[in-house]
């Protein structure tokens, strides 16, 4: 433990971590603004952890906003709708940014019967009656959920109703809505704070509720005194409670808000459900009141496009299945210092080969970094130096299972715990010696699964 | 691993520029910390010793570390050449092998002697290793035990002291040689302090060391549980002796301001290439240190002994990387294994 952390430890937070430079002030201030319908939306057919969907919509059929065009029979998965009304075309692949080909159902728009400020309304605004919460039943939340083809939408991508599925033998005590938003550039959840609370408040209490569980407590970074303030207003008189939490990386990575809110430590290779938790992003809440409330799907998220490389940074509110491209271009185009497209964040966000890639349920951002924003430092020897385990998260020594993967010795890779690495990307960050860490360890238990 | 973008990407302006996208795995940012940066970091920490050797040997103190660095640096190169690569001579590891060297030898000591340890340190502590990061050996101490070994004539107790040395302080015998042999008076502890004592160059002063040694755990070139678990375990074997022993004229403090324990302990022990990785292995690394010098100070015939006590525990450090593979958040405590890590 370093000097720092030993004091920190008396805040609420995790042991080790980073801090990046805070590049939020880029988008925060700006509005939800509504994107104008695009002519072409392609919904993925595979948004999620689980088995893909099969289009349930012949081509050249007509949907409404919001009509179920995909599904499967299997536990594991979330039906997708269409985000906007119009005509279905003939089923294609794309890749998307995390590197997968998926099948992609391409619609038409046609005339819109919702748009813009209306839509905006529809999605965050109006009133959400708490008091229909009480007359929910845990199975018709979890079921309207799983209809609405609710995912995790802070990036984990798991569906939500497995979630929301109360288990006998590991109850939840308490839900914890995820409110960090750690990644530098991002502001999108911290806009969803400011701007719809009480949605976001309704949808934690129906989680709670479909889990029968006895604590709610939404965790926001203490970078973020406005959403902590429009959050505690929104839950007066509530049932949740607001924390804040330390700003620090990565603070919103489940197992550290569980350890930082709850004092709880998540078993290796556990679930937050290990102990008691769940956590849930506070998109994903907002959707799950939207959803039950409202019985509308899943067809539209805020996302953050951010970053040096794009010249009007803001967040918007996009139908799913929108490419990156058409978000670059609303977000007044990429600059000419532009040097990578990701889909996330810089830590973790995944680098987008082709700006035709469609938008996920996933897709929380799309920032745009300048050559001046990455060090292209040539890697050099690794010198030991161990700043790599001082910042690991899960307390593993990544320098140690990096090598072992380059040299594909398995069983060294095993003994210093290769699985448990979240690929949180903090050793990679701090390594002087730019020696890609995460990147070969990412690479290591994909080729350790093959092997 | 990177590929140029195809088009289209919307750009800003009709004219502008089309930027050329590449792929590549994230995170996508880092620290603004290169080894270049460390090792600046360690030449700064340095500083204020240099700066104390300088004050109280003059020129003799400008020489001998100039002869080392240079000495380190030509080191580099040539074996670089000889193995077929770059010297990368950028990361500045070879200056900082060279300053060490060089502030640890005596300031009578003749040029050739700062020569030679350069090559060995350079050409035997890494080089033959693999370079940077490679080696398993603290290279300034192997350069340093080697001229001891070799050069004994020159380089014995008697080397630092002249009596009619230029400066005053060498007319004495340093401290632990004063202690050993029990030739002449042991200095006061402001004296052993402030440095105003003789010794090998960057050793005197204990108040430069401590100050280098703060800026550098707070800068994190060095981990500071090395130099705190290795002044921490040379206090308590020292404080035993001093139990067994009360006549010795050695007190625990004696024992810490005096020799290189403190320079050892911020600048030697601290190399990150040679001592382990995760903070439980480099806490049991520097306790080893720590009372291996005593040990070696008390029973051998060297009246000083960080040069050995460093070399012996990089030894044994595959061994304490092994035994101190951090727990993972979350796993379950070894019954067998004693950690007082909290969870
Ligand atoms: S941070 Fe980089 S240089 Fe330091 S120990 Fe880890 S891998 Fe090696
Ligand atoms: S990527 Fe893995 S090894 Fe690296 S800091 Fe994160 S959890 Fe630790």
């Amino acid at each position: 433990m370093s000097l720092a952390d030993a004091v920190a430890s008396t805040r609420s937070t995790f042991r080790r971590g980073i801090h990046p430079p805070d590049e939020k002030a880029l988008a925060a201030e700006s509005p939800i603004e509504v994107l104008p319908t695009p002519k072409e939306i392609r919904v993925p057919l595979l948004q999620h952890l689980g088995s893909p969907c099969e289009p349930t919509v012949k081509p050249k059929q007509a949907v409404a906003l919001g009509d179920e065009v995909g599904n499967v029979e299997a536990m594991v998965s979330a039906p997708v709708h269409a985000s906007v009304a119009g005509t279905v075309g003939r089923a294609t692949v794309a890749t998307l940014p995390n590197g997968r080909h998926v099948g992609v159902l391409p619609i038409k728009a046609g005339e819109q019967e919702i748009e813009g400020r209306d839509l905006y309304q529809d999605l965050l605004g109006g009133e959400w009656p708490l008091e229909e919460i009480e007359r929910c039943e845990p199975r018709e939340i979890v079921e309207a959920v799983r209809r609405a083809g609710l995912i995790g939408m802070g990036g984990a991508a798991f569906p939500t109703h497995v979630k929301l599925t109360a288990r006998d033998d590991k109850p939840i005590d308490t839900v914890l809505v995820n409110g960090c938003e750690c990644e530098p550039y991002l502001a999108a959840d911290y806009r969803t704070m400011i701007e719809a609370p009480a949605a976001i408040v309704a949808g934690a209490l129906l989680a709670k509720r479909a889990l029968g569980a006895r604590r709610l407590v939404v965790g926001i970074e203490d970078n973020k005194p406005k959403a902590i303030q429009h959050m505690k207003t929104a839950a007066s008189g509530t049932a949740v409670e607001v924390k804040s939490v330390r700003t620090k990386y990565p603070q919103g990575a489940e197992k550290q808000l569980v350890r930082a809110v709850l004092a709880a430590t998540v078993p290796e290779g556990g679930l937050p459900l290990d102990v008691g938790a769940l956590v849930v992003n506070v998109e994903t809440a907002a959707s799950i009141a939207r959803a039950v409330l409202r019985g509308k799907p899943l067809t539209h998220r805020i996302v953050t496009v951010s970053g040096r490389g794009v010249a009007r940074p803001r967040n918007l509110v996009v139908p799913i299945g929108i490419s990156f491209s058409e978000l670059l271009a609303a977000s007044g185009g990429v600059l000419p210092g532009a040097a990578r497209i990701l889909a996330g964040g810089p830590m973790m966000g995944f680098c987008v080969g082709s700006t035709s890639a469609p938008v996920t349920k996933g897709t929380g951002a799309v920032t745009v970094l300048t050559h001046a924003d990455l060090q292209r430092a040539r890697e050099t020897a690794c010198v030991r130096c161990g700043r790599c385990v001082d910042v690991c998260p899960l307390s593993l020594v990544p320098t140690r299972i990096a090598i072992a993967a380059r040299h594909k010795d398995w069983d060294l890779a095993r003994r210093y715990h290769i699985k448990t690495c979240m690929e949180c990307g903090c050793c990679a960050w701090v390594c002087p010696a730019q020696i890609p860490l995460v990147q070969l360890i990412r690479m290591g238990k994909a080729e350790m699964a093959t092997a | 691993m990177s590929k140029p973008e195809k088009l289209p990407i919307p750009l800003a302006e009709p004219e502008a520029e089309v930027p050329r996208i590449h792929v590549a795995p994230g995170p996508h940012i880092s620290a603004p910390v290169t080894t270049w940066r460390m090792m600046v970091d360690v030449a700064l920490g340095l500083l204020p010793v240099l700066l104390a050797a300088v004050w109280f040997f003059r020129w003799h103190a400008v020489l001998q570390v100039a002869v080392c660095a240079l000495g380190c640096t030509a080191a580099e190169a040539v074996f670089a050449r000889l193995r077929g690569r770059r010297a990368p001579l950028a990361d500045g590891s070879a200056l900082v092998t060279g300053l060490i060297l060089g502030l640890s030898l005596p300031w009578s000591a003749p040029v050739y002697v700062g020569v030679v340890g350069s090559f060995v340190a350079i050409g035997v502590g890494k080089a033959a290793f693999g370079g940077l990061g490679q080696n398993i050996f603290n290279p300034a101490m192997v350069g340093r035990a080697f001229v001891m070994i070799s050069f004994a004539s020159v380089l014995g107790a008697t080397a630092y002291v002249s009596p009619e040395g230029p400066l005053d302080i060498v007319t004495q015998a340093t401290p632990l040689t004063v202690a050993k042999e029990a030739a002449g008076e042991m200095p006061g502890l402001w004296p052993l302090f402030v440095g105003s004592v003789n010794g090998s160059l960057g050793e005197t002063s204990a108040l430069a060391c401590l100050i280098g040694g703060l800026f550098l755990c707070l800068r994190r070139a060095a981990a500071w549980q090395i130099p705190a678990s290795m002044i921490v375990s040379a206090a308590a074997v020292a404080g035993l002796a001093n139990l067994v022993n009360p006549e010795t004229p050695l007190t625990v403090l004696h024992h810490l301001a005096g020799g290189s324990l403190l320079f050892g302990a911020v600048f030697i022990a601290t190399d990150p290439v040679t001592s382990p990785l995760a903070p439980k292995g480099r806490a049991v690394f520097g306790a080893g240190v720590g009372a291996l010098v005593i040990f070696i100070r008390l029973f051998s015939n060297y009246p000083e002994g960080v040069v050995f006590a460093v070399l012996l525990m990089n030894a044994t450090v595959p061994l304490i990387n092994r035994w101190t593979i951090p727990r993972p958040f979350g796993a379950p405590k070894k019954a067998t294994v004693s950690d007082g890590a909290r969870a």
